[in-house]
């Protein structure tokens, strides 16, 4: 049959729907009788609702808070000492904390007309001092969100390795402050839900963009005070996730709370402007860091505070200490280094909540982190590459666990470091930056390296005490009476080939066809519970359950084969889908037969538990496979103008055994268009009274085909010791290396001209500015 | 958001569509290819009670050269320009011009005319037909009147075409042999809103050397005879002199990026 298994690169299952514009998204569904909802959104960043008039001719098609009386706030809680829960009732009640906040819900036949009830709907305000800032929203005095803390901190933590020689002894000492945008995520779909009350059922069956529907579920049944059985969540075809649709939206409640009133069905679908203003933000961090280093460029402590910029509520499941909690423990990175303090605040502001998007906290850290080692290495005359090569884990090292008990699995960092520095031509480029270019721009090399903890599970998020805590993951494996296979995972596929790389496991086990394997997700009536899709885990849990499934299915079908084949089942072995013993073969489909449809022709002692097996399945250790890579860039910057052009950019990734190094490429592309964009486009600014700057992509600039080089990929491929097969989950890597490489290579290119870029995104502004303030001579016009 | 409820009418010729907008009391948009127009709308922006679709009226169709000028109908889209479907009577530079405009399929759509009656400060044609000394050809109720571009061009989004007169055509200047433009647009990404804009059009056998500076958050600086700033090297001092007294705002990075599109305008004549 050829290599369709775990390391081939065949093409997507799923794709043949998708290219040829038959995928179905939620805005594809039509319900019969179904309307449509527009929302009445506060158009301040915080104050006191005095009065929502509703004019007498609409008051059946307005609902407000007081209409939803016993529907909870979202509400979720970290147990972390010190954690501040925050209340976000699905309609504002009392008082609006952003703008965009939900205040009504308009109801009619179209859109449209929805628009039009809700722009009837005057909202009376008294407004209150706005946090627009995270710095500020920190300082004694500040105004309050959350009038109850009595301060605006969500939460706070601290690492501190104790008394060392290095505070003071360190030869190199550098210190920088880092500050990263807020910004979208602009998946090409946005959210959307189609809630509607099936009377047969008596469930509410809710068609929403999720890639987390269990957990949907979960937090929809427990704000609408329903049991669980009467939820069902089915996200369809999903275009694109990156963590915004791992949300509980309070527009989800609201929809579902409508359809069970109305008997009928509801739908939302959220527009760009409302993406971009009143939900989907993230990204956003300040940091002031000092790294001490020999003078030979090897660090040797690092001491570290960051805050991030929450917004204004906690979101379901993560909460608002996902990016806080979490950069006190990743910021060392790669490196090998023993003295460490770093204190956090995660801080309420008046701005959409802060959501996880692909990478979490570790572009923000990387680009903290990388962007210091460059300092040091400037500090120490060297190399920015040599600085790091002293200062990686060793290979040698290996399982090692670092400065804050991260347990690195595997793999050989100063390689990729090596193999990058030499695809990008670290050499050649120092010789042709003496030469100088023709067209007068200066170009620039930077590099960055980091390390990802993926698919982490219990041992990780019990420590958070957040909502959702990954367990076992389960699949169930069914083998169809003409001799199919259905996989039923918990997972959702946002874009991952999930349909295909699932598909390919089964074949490594039971050599089945992947064309004969069907993977049904996407449903939580057909599927087990499962935290879904995030944290780079579907293939490294999802894989693992549907191996453990195939496994049992295949002890189920020698037991069978063998009873058709006349011999012991220790003689017999699954190959190519079928059951063989010398000279005898049995397919699947002759089995299944047996087992479906001629009871009669099975052994007596047969297993009763057939061919549908439900199996769970954790790494051996579940602190989180650590895929890493290295990133180069070639950039050329126009210092007329301000513009940075990506000549070349070289990704050295590894993650494992790939299942299908096709669609590990495509991650590894799409993921680094996204950290281009963080590099230097993406930018969601607010004005002092938090009003968001940017309410179309015309304003909030997001990089395109011509903005995004060929990246040049290069696979290593060191296994896993803990998971199945080695994989390691590698989805998010391509978004995190972009920002430190490109700002490393920028700063290269202007060093000489003393500029040091440290913010995101490098915008020609605040390259033009850069340059004026390093050099008075700049100031003049047209330089 | 999704646009508030509107008429439309598709009128077949031009006192058709002027008699649709001499309607008093009804607030009525012309739309050509709507690729300004049609966010406006659903972004409720604007309010019309009635879309005029002149798309299909010959007048504002036609493209023929008469008596050392290029009449432009102004429903001709840029794509139809880009590709050479229209006489070429700028040696190329209209054409270079509109490859440059935001994407193909808005170019596929969009006109020129549209895009002159948004009056988009950061948009490709006002600066590139003032540097051209094209006029406006306006028709109204009482007939057709020919406004150069530097009445035309009021403001931002501000034209001097009154509610019930439409744009017919651009009248732009055959080229003579010896004459040379530059065009240089500064744009954080392709299709993007311009940041600076200038064209240079020096034609010795017409009225010399006219440089347009666009992307300046109001109407194109228009600087007639302006064969000083030609000269080589280029002085950007002078130059952002120049532009301050002739009322470019912004800060000194404006200055500077409007500065680098004009020198890389002139570098590029040709």
């Amino acid at each position: 049959m050829g290599n369709k298994g775990v390391g081939a690169s065949i093409t997507r299952l799923e794709d043949d729907r998708f290219m040829r514009g038959r995928g179905q998204y939620v805005a594809d569904i039509r319900l019969a009788g179904q309307r449509e909802v527009a929302f009445v959104r506060s158009p301040i960043a915080h104050g006191r609702i005095l009065a929502i008039e509703v004019p007498d001719e609409l008051r059946g098609s307005v609902f407000t808070a007081a209409d939803m009386a016993g529907v909870k706030p979202i509400r979720c809680v970290s147990s972390a000492p010190g954690f501040k829960p925050s209340d976000q009732p699905p309609l504002a009640t009392g008082k609006v904390r952003q703008v965009g906040e939900l205040v009504a819900m308009c109801l009619a036949d179209t859109r449209a007309e929805a628009e039009d009830i809700a722009a009837q709907v005057n909202v009376e305000f008294e407004e209150l001092p706005v946090v627009s800032d995270m710095l500020e929203g920190r300082k004694p005095g500040a105004p309050l969100l959350h009038e109850a803390w009595g301060d605006n901190i969500f939460f706070e933590n601290s690492v501190d390795t104790g008394p060392s020689e290095i505070w003071r002894n360190a030869p190199i000492q550098v210190t920088r402050t880092f500050r990263t945008a807020r910004q979208c995520m602009v998946p090409i779909e946005g959210r959307g839900v189609i809630a509607a009350w099936d009377s047969r059922l008596g469930q509410l069956v809710v068609h929403t963009a999720a890639q987390m529907p269990h957990i949907v579920r979960t937090g929809l049944a427990e704000c609408l005070g329903l049991e669980q059985s009467r939820v069902r969540i089915i996200p369809p075809d999903i275009g694109g996730g990156f963590g915004y649709k791992g949300i509980l939206l309070p527009e989800e409640i609201c929809v579902g709370w409508l359809a069970m009133r109305l008997g009928r069905p509801v739908r939302w679908i959220e527009d760009r402007r409302e993406h971009l203003t009143a939900s989907a933000n993230c990204r956003e961090h300040h940091y002031r860091v000092t790294a001490f280093a020999d003078s030979d460029g090897r660090i040797l402590g690092l001491d570290a505070e960051a805050t991030v910029d929450c917004g204004a509520y906690s979101s379901y499941p993560f909460s608002a200490c996902l990016e806080g909690g979490q950069i006190s423990s990743i910021l060392p990175g790669p490196y090998d280094f023993r003295a460490y303090r770093c204190k956090t605040w995660s801080v309420a502001t008046n701005k959409a909540p802060i959501l996880p998007y692909r990478g979490v906290a570790r572009t923000g850290v990387c680009f903290a982190m990388e962007l210091m080692m460059d300092a040091v290495a400037r500090e120490a005359g060297i190399e920015p590459y040599e600085a790091r090569l002293r200062s990686l884990v060793r290979p040698e090292a290996m399982p090692f666990d670092n400065v804050t008990n991260k347990h690195f699995d595997s793999g050989d960092y100063p390689e990729a470091l090596r193999r990058a520095a030499a695809a990008i031509g670290l050499t050649q480029i120092r010789e042709r930056q003496r030469a100088g270019e023709k067209d007068g721009r200066r170009i620039g090399v930077g590099f960055s390296i980091f390390c990802e903890q993926s698919a982490h599970g219990t041992a990780v998020y019990a420590s958070w005490g957040v909502p959702m805590i990954p367990g076992f993951e389960q699949a169930t494996a069914r083998v169809t009476p003409d001799g199919g296979l259905e996989l039923r995972v918990g997972v959702h596929s946002h874009g991952q080939g999930l349909e295909t790389t699932l598909a390919q496991v089964a074949n490594e086990v039971l050599g089945i066809d992947p064309a004969r394997v069907r993977v049904v997700f996407g449903d939580t009536a057909y599927t087990p519970y499962s935290t879904g899709t995030w944290g780079s885990r579907a293939m490294v849990m999802a894989g693992g359950a549907v191996t453990q499934a195939c496994r049992e299915i295949a002890r189920r079908m020698m037991r069978i084969g063998a009873a058709l084949l006349q011999t012991e089942e220790d003689k017999v072995r699954v190959e190519d889908g079928a059951v063989v013993h010398d000279g005898g073969r049995v397919g699947l489909a002759e089995i299944a037969r047996a087992w479906y449809l001629r009871p009669q022709d099975l052994p007596p002692d047969a297993d009763p538990r057939g061919l549908e097996a439900t199996a769970g399945y954790k790494p051996a250790r579940d602190s989180g496979t650590f895929s890493y890579a290295a990133h180069a860039a070639l950039v050329a910057v126009d210092t007329e103008i301000g513009a940075v052009e990506i000549l070349d950019y070289v990704v050295v990734e590894d993650g494992g055994v790939l299942v299908n190094p096709m669609i590990v490429d495509g991650q590894v592309y799409g993921g680094s268009a996204q950290g281009i964009g963080t590099a230097l486009y993406e930018e969601m600014r607010f004005d002092g009274q938090g009003q968001p700057l940017a309410s179309t992509l015309a304003d909030y600039m997001l990089p395109g085909p011509t903005e995004v080089p060929d990246i040049r990929i290069f696979h290593m491929e060191t296994p896993s010791p803990y998971t199945e097969f080695g994989v390691k989950g590698i989805g998010e890597g391509g978004a995190i290396g972009p920002p430190a490489a490109i700002a490393n290579a920028v700063n290269d290119a202007l060093g000489p001209l003393g500029v040091e870029i440290t913010e995101t995104p490098i915008t020609p502004r605040r390259i033009l500015a850069a340059l004026a303030g390093a050099n008075p001579a700049a100031r003049k016009s047209g330089a | 958001m999704k646009a508030a409820r509107f008429d439309y009418e598709r009128p077949a010729n031009l006192d058709a569509a002027l008699a649709l907008l001499g309607n008093e009391g009804a607030f009525a948009k012309v739309l050509a290819g709507g690729q300004s127009l049609g966010p406006m709308l659903n972004l409720r922006l604007v309010r019309p009670d009635l879309l005029v679709d002149v798309r299909r009226i010959p007048e504002l169709t036609q493209a023929a050269t008469h008596d050392g000028a290029l009449i432009l109908g102004a429903a001709t889209t840029h794509a139809a320009i880009e590709d050479g479907r229209v006489p070429d009577a700028t040696r190329g530079m209209m054409a270079a011009v509109a490859s440059g405009i935001a994407y193909r399929p808005v170019r596929n759509r969009g006109t020129i005319g549209g895009s002159l009656a948004h009056a988009d400060p950061a948009a490709d044609w006002p600066t590139c037909l003032a540097a051209l000394g094209a006029e406006a050809l306006i028709a109204g109720a009482r007939g057709q009147r020919a406004v150069p571009m530097r009445e035309f061009l009021a403001s931002a989004f501000e034209t001097s075409l009154r509610a019930d007169e439409i744009l017919e055509a651009v009248r732009v200047p055959v080229l003579s042999a010896r004459a040379r433009w530059g065009f240089y647009k500064v744009c954080r990404k392709t299709g993007e809103f311009a940041q600076g804009i200038a064209a240079v059009v020096d034609d010795p056998e017409r009225a010399g050397a006219r440089v347009a500076v666009g992307a300046t958050g109001s109407a194109p600086i228009i600087i007639e005879d302006a064969g000083a700033l030609l000269r080589r090297p280029f002085d950007a001092g002078a130059a952002a002199r120049l532009l301050r007294e002739r009322g470019l705002g912004g800060d000194e990075i404006d200055m500077q990026i409007h500065v680098a599109a004009l020198k890389r305008a002139i570098l590029r004549l040709h």
